[in-house]
């Protein structure tokens, strides 16, 4: 699904390399968390798989379902399947959510050869998907995330995922700014959508989530790259011992 | 921005007139120039009375009078060519002239223009409610739903009809909000008009339908000097819609139109606008200069005027609709959208005069601006003395697209009564990298992005409009900011 290779990612106009060496292998169906300090590069990863301006890759490659997820704007990769819930929600004031996402969705159909949806059914959807994360209906008749709390930005990012049906979907601290019920609306929404076909990376700082959305794998994100990966029990030892003993660790073969 | 954002942008900006094209209609012509004769050319052409004309020869006694100085404005955040008021006609009216009693009569290629604008005249008078009265160049050519508007005694017609039939309430109203030394280009018009719109909606009633007038110009180097006149007698409701499109040509075209507006003891006129006319080139060749005095009067108590308008077109637009509450608890309202590229320069806003005890004004103003152009809000809230009560809330809103163009906003205040309550609030925004990735990462594009938050952005004052025009200033917006037009 999706294969990164060597990626090293540098801010166009500082040149200051920020992903320096990454490797990730998702597979179809699969779930993979990342886990890291702040500042270690995971929301510049997700900005760079999304296609947003102003990184510019100076080696690797990024390869998704079979294409060069480079060669494609950000708005190709989102009807080609890629979906990237934001660490922080944009707001566009006075642009309704069903105008919004009737807009999103026609393009990602039409892309995929699929009839456009009627007025009708497209309302039934978006009630279903809302449903899924227990969004208040009221949301959908407002302008996209203005006003909304932090909490409702993030169910509202895993609501349109669910809308757009991605191949791959790239949570970016979904889970942080959610109060406990929350949290577990939204895994269980998450977990609703897990699927063979759809494969999840979920960027976190704790360990609670991944109670809730099981993934198969833990990778450990330090200074632009992935450093260790395991099982879910990692989570469980970053959470008891942070990420200094990595740090010690990942630094003595390069000393 | 990014590369990718800007070149789009700079598409944007330079995309071609959609609307560019000109009626064949033969015309006829005042000789080229302006002096006293052309004054009394065009009078006697309309068989004007003699106290039109002399009214007429007074405003360009008071025209010619006026010094450099005090003639063409400077204080507008504008750069004016040089206009050569010699080298205009001053008068043109389509050839076949008569007034038809159904559309098989109309001249088929009038017909036309309008639906390439994409407003039917079928159309426009099967959509009920709507009463079209077309200004073709300066002469009214078709006039609906006079039946309806009859039976209710409201008066719908050409200006210069209305001097014909009802001279006792043009006389008694013209020049009353807007006299003709009120300023250069309200001077001009007073002395050349050629025709316009005359409304009256007796005592009240409550018109039922939408008034609608789409002017057009349309013969090559025919300046064009509107006049229209709406008087809304006590407890009286009208809503009037004006649009206007016009075809490409190379040379600058002139207008410099007058609305005067009368609402008496608790009547409401609601007027709306889209002016759409030729911007000029890519370069700012050709293109209208639009210099126009609008101006309401709340004369009696708890009266309402209303403006509202779309501004996309002309390669200068001068305009300032104005209210003056002069009756206690009168409402004055201004709601604009003003869109600019290329190379168009906007300086438009209004001024609200409160006069009367406890009135009050709303001034919403919205200008986006692409391109090369620029695009100013200007205006005045002025409090009298004896303005007790007096309430303004005004918000000015501008957005950029692209780094090359301009917001300007200049608002004014003098306020003369301590109990004034007035509050201002401005803001200026990029249309963000933040937001455009945000809509691309779900898979609209750039473009559709672009039209999104541009329609989000002035979304409170389109829905201000009459439902039918709220539709067609949507498309309008959407075509102005079309990458590329086909
Ligand atoms: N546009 C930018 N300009 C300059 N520096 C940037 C830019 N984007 C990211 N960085 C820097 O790159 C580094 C990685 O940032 P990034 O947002 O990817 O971290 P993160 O792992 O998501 O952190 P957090 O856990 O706090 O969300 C940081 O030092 C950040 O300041
Ligand atoms: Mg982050």
């Amino acid at each position: 699904m999706l294969e990164i290779k060597n990626l090293h990612v540098s801010i166009e106009e500082e040149q200051k390399e920020i992903l320096r060496g990454l490797d990730l292998k998702v597979g179809p169906g699969e779930v993979h968390a990342i886990m890291g300090p702040n500042g270690s590069g995971k929301s510049t990863l997700a900005s760079v798989l999304a296609g947003r301006d102003g990184y510019e890759v100076t080696e690797g490659s990024i390869s998704f379902d079979g294409d060069d997820l480079l060669e494609l704007e950000a708005d190709e990769r989102a009807r080609e399947g890629l979906f990237l819930a934001f660490q922080y929600p944009v707001e566009l004031p006075g642009v309704s959510m069903s105008n919004f996402l009737k807009q999103a969705v026609s393009s990602v159909r039409e892309h995929r050869g699929l009839d456009a949806l009627s007025a009708g059914d497209f309302l039934k959807l978006m009630k279903e998907k809302a449903a899924l994360v227990h969004l208040d209906p009221a949301l959908k008749a407002r302008a996209v995330n203005e006003g909304f709390s932090g909490g409702e930005k993030k169910r509202n990012e895993i609501f349109q995922l669910a809308m757009l049906d991605p191949k791959l979907a790239i949570l970016d601290e979904t889970d942080s700014g959610l109060d406990i019920d929350a949290l577990r609306i939204v895994a269980d929404g998450v977990n609703t959508l897990r699927s063979s076909d759809r494969s999840f990376v979920v960027i976190t700082h704790y360990q609670r989530l991944l109670d809730y959305i099981v993934p198969d794998v833990v990778h450990v994100l330090v200074d632009g790259k992935i450093v260790l990966s395991g099982d879910k029990s990692l989570a469980l030892k970053l959470e008891e011992h942070g990420y200094d003993w990595i740090r010690d660790e990942s630094a003595l073969p390069a000393s | 921005m990014s590369d990718n954002s800007t070149e789009l942008l700079h598409e944007v900006a330079d995309s071609e007139y959609k609307y560019g094209f000109v009626t064949d209609i033969e015309s006829e012509k005042a000789p080229i120039g302006l002096n006293e004769d052309t004054v009394r050319f065009i009078s006697a052409k309309k068989n004007e009375p003699d106290w039109l004309l002399k009214w007429r020869l007074k405003a360009y006694q008071h025209f010619v009078s006026l010094t450099d100085k005090e003639a063409m404005p400077d204080w507008a955040h504008l750069n004016i060519p040089e206009i050569d008021l010699q080298a205009i006609s001053y008068y043109s009216a389509p050839k076949q002239n008569p007034e038809y009693e159904s559309l098989d009569e109309v001249d088929p290629e009038l017909l036309e223009t309008f639906s390439k604008l994409g407003i039917p005249v079928q159309e426009q008078e099967r959509l009920v409610g709507i009463a079209v009265d077309v200004v073709m160049d300066s002469v009214s050519v078709t006039t609906t739903f006079n039946a309806e508007l009859d039976k209710n005694g409201i008066i719908f017609c050409s200006f210069g009809k209305a001097v014909q039939n009802h001279p006792e309430l043009v006389k008694k109203y013209l020049g009353r909000v807007v006299p003709y030394t009120d300023n250069y280009f309200a001077a001009l018009n007073s002395a050349v008009f050629s025709d316009g719109s005359f409304c009256y909606i007796p005592k009240g009633v409550r018109c039922p339908v939408e008034l609608s007038t789409y002017f057009r110009i349309n013969a090559a180097g025919t300046g064009q000097f509107e006049r229209t006149l709406i008087v809304a007698d006590d407890d009286s409701y009208v809503s009037y819609l004006e649009g206007c499109t016009a075809p490409q040509r190379d040379e600058n075209q002139l207008h410099a139109a007058v609305v005067e507006i009368v609402a008496m003891e608790s009547a409401e006129v609601k007027y709306s606008t889209i002016q759409n006319w030729y911007p000029g080139n890519a370069d700012g060749v050709g293109g209208i200069f639009n210099f126009v005095t609008k101006r309401g009067i709340c004369e009696g108590d708890r009266s309402k005027i209303s403006w509202t308008q779309l501004e996309t077109g002309s390669a200068i637009t001068w305009k300032y609709p104005s209210c003056i509450l002069k009756g206690d608890h009168s409402v004055g309202e201004f709601y604009s959208v003003a869109f600019t590229k290329g190379k168009q320069q906007a300086d438009t806003g209004t001024k609200m005069i409160h006069i009367g005890k406890d009135t009050s004004s709303t001034i919403i103003s919205k200008g986006i601006s692409a391109g090369n152009s620029q695009n100013a809000y200007r205006g005045l809230v002025r409090v009298n003395r004896g303005a007790e009560n007096a309430r303004n809330f005004s918000q000015c809103d501008s957005m950029l697209l692209g780094d090359r163009c301009g917001a300007h906003t200049y608002p004014y205040l003098e306020i003369s009564n301590p109990s004034a309550q007035v509050e201002h609030e401005a803001t200026t925004s990029k249309v963000g990298e933040d937001q455009i990735f945000y809509c691309k990462a779900r898979g609209i594009s750039e473009t559709d992005a672009i039209k999104l938050i541009v329609n989000g952005f002035c979304k409170e004052i389109l829905a201000k409009l009459p439902m039918e025009f709220a539709v067609e200033a949507r498309n309008l917006l959407a075509i102005e900011l079309e990458g590329s037009v086909g």
